[in-house]
């Protein structure tokens, strides 16, 4: 049915109207397309990149890209010294840290509780023993002091405590979790693994969401609390490394495996190593991103209709005269369709202009701070691509029925303007 | 070169139908340049409207070069008025967003001519009304008889073989008129086959006949 003539008669229409529309409803409809791009894609990726974020703050916080852990049958990882001291002979690591681990309990405001009926301000917590160097060479901990100073390796009786055990910084009481009362950098609270209870002096706060692995974790040098815990090797309970940006980490975790580390300790990828349902959650949260997009796509094509039908109705007589004079109805729905297709396509330029020229690049750069994470911007560019064809499909019927609507009318009561 | 012959063509509103043409015999020759007068409401329009195939008449028979219209399809009929007819409409009908030469080129690049040979053939027929120098102006910058003028050049850039006309000097000042009706007669000259209602005997007298209407019949056929 159409015919080579009728697209070049409609792209000379479509060109000519354009050209001589008002440059401020063009500029307005392109910013409405522009707009639906950024709600189809950048919405969306904000989503998925809440939940990337909450997992990536894992991943540079705790596990890293690949982590060694203590076979299930172990309380540590045998051979430590030697896995660490082969993990520097290899090329790849981006940075190492050793870690020990204890459960134990922290009290505060031990001196003023009086009446030993009253309940003591103590809780649960897992203590980190760390090298503080290797560790803020890794994570950057020291970088997530909110209050006081980082620990230094010559420090002696002073933790980090995260944010959880704080009353000013938590939830209040939780199961589990009671926070301390009038903690603060420079306070002394009490320290008990196995037993052994010791006094330690809160060095610094950290400052990080509730979600982060850091938040209900208390942190000291690696020394003394093995002295604590009674554990005389050098036997870590975890080792974190971090990779290189574009390092495959299942790669990595192969060559230890086949190193021989796979038979002393437990070797996952970060992707093994977070919690699960976490790709759920990125899922769902991709979900409702695709569905408020669907809205604002929805949103577009009613625009894109509306305008192209008050376009076609106010030039319905011309629209006749041009099919009495023997342009044909394809041509000119055409020229409808073109009209439209140039402002998606000016739209979704401008968008992809703005998204990975400024939004992708500046936000992954300086994640923004929501309380639940660090969030990034995801927007994978064959996604990006499947929205703008779909952008692009929208406003094409979006454009076609209304103009279709005039076009199919007599002409000769278009013309006259009868009804 | 046009027929018709029995030509009924009324209109329906609800159960009233009302007759505007009721019954009309009429043909032009090639060459012919053929007058319509009549008082206003008489049915020259819808008649003119009929031959041209931009309506469908109730009953009766049109003839186009040996060709039944009824039988043509729509497309048929779109062809026809693309490539056979002209139009020239009482009040110009150019296209607001064309220039005069886009104006009078567009249709010729409906019928398959490249852009360039297009705009070289319809600037020829601007030249030839007179218009050659507001070749790139919109009709917003033109005055009423300049548009007209266009709209002669859109109407017989392609070289119809019927030039249609209906009132083309009704919105025009004398002068204006004067000079629409010299391309007339020059298109006439030169063989071009021309129906044309009009109001005024003045510009009916250079017709080779003069056709009257009266309440959708014709009470009398003149030549001149
Ligand atoms: N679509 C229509 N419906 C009903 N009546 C119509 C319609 N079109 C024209 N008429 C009537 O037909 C008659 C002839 O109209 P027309 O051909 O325009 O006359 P004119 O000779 O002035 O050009 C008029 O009385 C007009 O009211
Ligand atoms: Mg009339």
């Amino acid at each position: 049915m159409l015919s080579a003539v009728d697209i070049r008669v409609g792209f000379y229409l479509a060109l000519r109207q354009i050209r001589r529309a008002s440059r401020w409803t063009t500029s307005l409809i392109v910013f409405v397309m522009l707009l639906t791009f950024l709600n189809l894609v950048v919405v969306t990726g904000l989503l998925v990149g809440i939940v990337a974020g909450i997992s990536n703050q894992f991943r540079i916080q705790e596990t890293g890209d690949v982590m060694i852990t203590a076979l299930d049958t172990k309380d540590y990882i045998e051979n430590s010294p030697q896995i660490l001291s082969f993990l520097q002979t290899l090329p790849q690591p981006r940075a190492v840290t050793a870690r020990y681990s204890a459960a134990g309990s922290v009290e505060a405001n031990y001196f003023s509780r009086v009446d030993p009926n009253e309940k003591p301000n103590k809780t649960g917590a897992t203590i980190v023993g760390i090298n503080p160097v290797a560790e803020d060479n890794f994570s950057n901990l020291s970088g997530y002091v909110g209050e006081g100073e980082y620990l230094s390796s010559s420090d002696y009786d002073a933790v980090l405590l995260g944010p959880q055990f704080v009353d000013r910084y938590s939830f209040g009481e939780q199961p589990g979790l009671t926070p301390l009362k009038n903690v603060y950098p420079g306070t002394k609270i009490r320290l008990t693994i196995n037993g052994n209870t010791r006094e330690v002096i809160v060095k610094g706060i950290l400052d990080v969401p509730a979600n982060s692995p850091l938040a209900a974790r208390v942190f000291m040098p690696a020394n003394e609390l093995r002295q604590i815990m009674g554990r005389y090797e050098y036997a870590v309970n975890e080792i974190a490394i971090l990779l290189p940006a574009g390092t495959d980490g299942a790669e990595f975790r192969d060559l230890l495996k086949r190193s021989g580390i796979g038979d002393k300790a437990k070797v996952q990828t970060f992707e093994e190593g977070i919690p699960n349902g976490v790709a759920e959650v990125q899922n769902t949260f991709a979900m409702i991103g695709n569905a408020i997009g669907s809205i604002g796509l929805a949103v577009a094509a009613i625009t894109i209709f509306i305008v192209i039908f008050i376009n076609a109705v106010t030039r319905r007589k011309f629209i006749g005269i041009l099919k009495g004079i023997g342009i044909s109805g394809e041509a000119i729905e055409l020229s409808y369709i073109f009209q439209s297709l140039l402002y998606a396509s000016i739209g979704s330029a401008l968008g992809i202009g703005i998204l990975y020229g400024f939004l992708v690049p500046y936000v992954s750069a300086n994640p923004i701070s929501l309380p639940i994470s660090e969030a990034i911007i995801v927007a994978q560019v064959d996604g990006t691509m499947i929205r703008i064809m779909l952008i692009v499909l929208t406003t094409v019927i979006a454009g076609y029925l209304p103009s279709r609507m005039i076009v199919r009318r007599n002409t000769l009561d278009s013309i006259l303007g009868r009804n | 070169m046009i027929e018709v012959k029995n030509l009924v063509k009324s209109f329906k509103d609800g159960p009233i139908e009302t007759r505007v043409l009721k019954g009309i015999d009429f043909s032009a020759k090639q060459g012919e340049f053929v007058a319509i007068m009549g008082r206003s409401g008489a049915g020259k329009s819808t008649l003119l409207y009929q031959m041209s195939l931009l309506d469908e008449p109730t009953s009766g028979e049109i003839f186009i070069s040996g060709k039944e219209a009824h039988t043509m399809s729509e497309r048929e009929k779109m062809l026809f008025r693309l490539g056979e007819f002209g139009y020239v409409f009482q009040d110009y009908a150019l296209l607001p967003e064309l220039t005069a030469l886009e104006n009078v080129s567009l249709p010729l690049i409906m019928q398959g001519l490249s852009r360039s040979a297009a705009d070289e053939k319809a600037s020829e027929a601007l030249e030839r009304v007179g218009v050659g120098a507001r070749l790139g102006n919109l009709p917003s910058q033109l005055s009423g008889g300049e548009q007209q003028r266009v709209s002669v050049s859109r109407a017989i850039a392609h070289k119809p073989s019927i030039l249609f006309a209906d009132e083309p000097t009704a919105n025009l000042d004398r002068e204006s008129s004067a000079r629409v009706m010299e391309i007339f007669k020059e298109l006439h000259k030169s063989g071009q086959t021309i129906i044309m209602v009009t109001h005024e005997d003045e510009y009916a007298r250079l017709a080779d006949r003069i056709v009257t209407l009266d309440d959708g019949r014709i009470i009398s056929e003149k030549r001149n």
